[in-house]
């Protein structure tokens, strides 16, 4: 558990590509039954998109409601497992997009689905310890599913942005706490040189999934003195849409404080954003004064929760620039062939 | 075989990555990339300036036969867009379909991949612009 002095959120942004396809598509491919899909439908990338475009893309929108000068941003973490290069680092291009270099420290993160949630603990803990001023922390994927399994259903593309400080005055809301639960889990993993993960199937739920979220958050509660009373609004990581409501009852949350949160069914899971645009649609609509849990899960595994309170200027800001669900909303449907194009999936 | 010049990708960065350019200090012509002297006036003096984000689309067109090194993101579509401060910029148009644009349609910048190097790999991103969101 980490009490924050005073860590500010002061820019927060999602985006999601505009393209998508619907589970009954992929289903119609592989010859699965259409009536128990993980998800509706998952947005895509377009041919010129990658993770270091989309994060760009929810970066700028953070910006927009910052309004604060890039240059003053002193720290640019990405968190993904779907970065451009190998070597080479993708916080770079993000920062040089931005116009946040040269006096900055970028980095990119790696933590399966968590790595986005792991760049923000590490960018509070930069600004709270007064390290830098400003520090922007990404959660970005274009996620890889093997044609054909399980994960094709669900894996997505997106990413969201936040801009971390220390004044209050600035703040959309308050990161008031943080902690994280961490074992070694082999529930998903990709090696060198693959293009797609293995996974252990079933064995991704009880032991890894619902394990690490329930310990993070219960550890997160009873450590800080929180209890599920004093939280207005619950986002759990989304591989699909069943597992972030199993958690809940098992937490025993309240469904109604989950679902403004949940865009899984929507967009897909977009990994290392997922739970953080989770937390960017709350924010579209929380009042100030609410408080909101968020919890991620990263495979292999391990859950960073957070404790977070709206602050009064999210009402100045929220509309400085566009809602996630104006992404969200924004999509052209596509079938399987252009999918596989647009993914890479036809080898030439 | 498409490669991309390194060096030359390099020192473009700031206009493609962000619109930053540089405007003649004696008479206000704007140059994507740094030039050594104006090519209106002939100076030597200039300062760095950001260009508007936001614009509007004036023309464009499909193009369905790409040069080297443009196939991938072929059919594509290439647009003259009027910034908000008047300068005039030839761009790619994306996140759309050719049916959904209308001259004088409102369009932001965006950053997108424009292609790769078929060899070393190496990925150039620059603006785009699309419809405004």
């Amino acid at each position: 558990m980490v009490r924050m002095s005073s860590v500010v959120i002061v820019g927060y942004g999602g985006y999601v590509p505009r393209y998508r396809i619907k589970g009954e598509e992929i289903a119609r491919i592989w010859g699965r039954d259409r009536s128990e899909l993980p998800t509706e439908e998952k947005s895509v990338t377009g041919l010129d998109e990658d993770t270091v475009t989309l994060a760009v893309e929810a970066a700028r929108i953070a910006l927009k409601r910052a309004r604060i000068p890039p240059s003053k941003i002193g720290a640019v973490h990405v968190g993904t497992e779907s970065k451009p290069y190998a070597v080479k680092p993708s916080g770079t291009i993000v920062a040089e997009a931005i116009g946040a270099v040269p006096r900055i420290t970028a980095a990119d993160f790696e933590f399966a689905c968590k790595a986005g949630t792991e760049a923000l603990q590490f960018i509070t803990s930069l600004v709270d310890a007064g390290r830098i001023e400003y520090g922007l922390a990404i959660g970005a994927d274009t996620a890889q599913g093997r044609p054909g399994d399980a994960l094709e259903f669900t894996a997505a593309s997106g990413a969201a942005a936040f801009i971390i400080g220390k004044n209050k005055n600035e703040g959309v809301a308050e990161i008031e706490a943080w902690t994280s639960y961490v074992t070694d889990t082999p529930d998903f993993w990709r090696r060198e040189y693959e293009r797609y993960p293995h996974h252990t199937a079933r064995f991704t739920g009880d032991p890894a999934y619902f394990h690490h979220i329930v310990n993070s958050v219960k550890n997160l509660l009873e450590n800080d003195g929180y209890t599920l009373n004093d939280v207005d609004y619950v986002v759990f990581h989304q591989p699909n849409t069943r597992f972030p409501l199993v958690a809940a009852r098992l937490l025993g949350v309240d469904l109604e404080k989950v679902k403004p949160g949940l865009v899984v069914g929507q967009i897909g899971n977009t990994y290392a954003a997922c739970s953080l645009l989770g937390l960017v649609r709350v924010l579209d609509q929380a009042k100030p004064g609410q408080r909101i849990l968020l919890s991620s899960f990263g495979s292999g595994a391990g859950s960073d929760s957070y404790i977070i309170r709206v602050l009064e200027n999210i009402k100045l800001k929220r509309d400085l620039a566009p809602p996630l669900d104006k992404f969200i909303d924004r999509k052209t449907y596509i079938d399987y062939a252009i999918y596989a194009r647009h993914r890479k999936k036809i080898l030439m | 075989m498409f490669r991309i010049k390194i060096p030359r990708y390099w020192r473009h960065k700031d206009f493609r990555y962000r619109l930053n350019a540089w405007r003649c200090n004696h008479c206000g012509e704007v140059h994507f990339f740094k030039p050594l002297v104006c090519r209106k006036c002939r100076s030597r003096e200039f300062n760095q300036v950001s260009l508007p984000d936001t614009g509007k689309l004036l023309a464009y067109t499909v193009v369905r036969s790409p040069p080297e090194g443009f196939e991938a993101q072929s059919p594509y579509i290439v647009g003259i867009v009027e910034l908000d401060d008047g300068t005039r910029i030839l761009s790619q148009i994306t996140d759309c379909h050719p049916e959904e644009l209308k001259k004088g349609m409102r369009v932001e910048a965006t950053l997108r991949k424009i292609r790769e190097d078929d060899e070393d790999k190496i990925i150039a991103y620059c603006y785009k612009f699309r419809p405004t969101v």
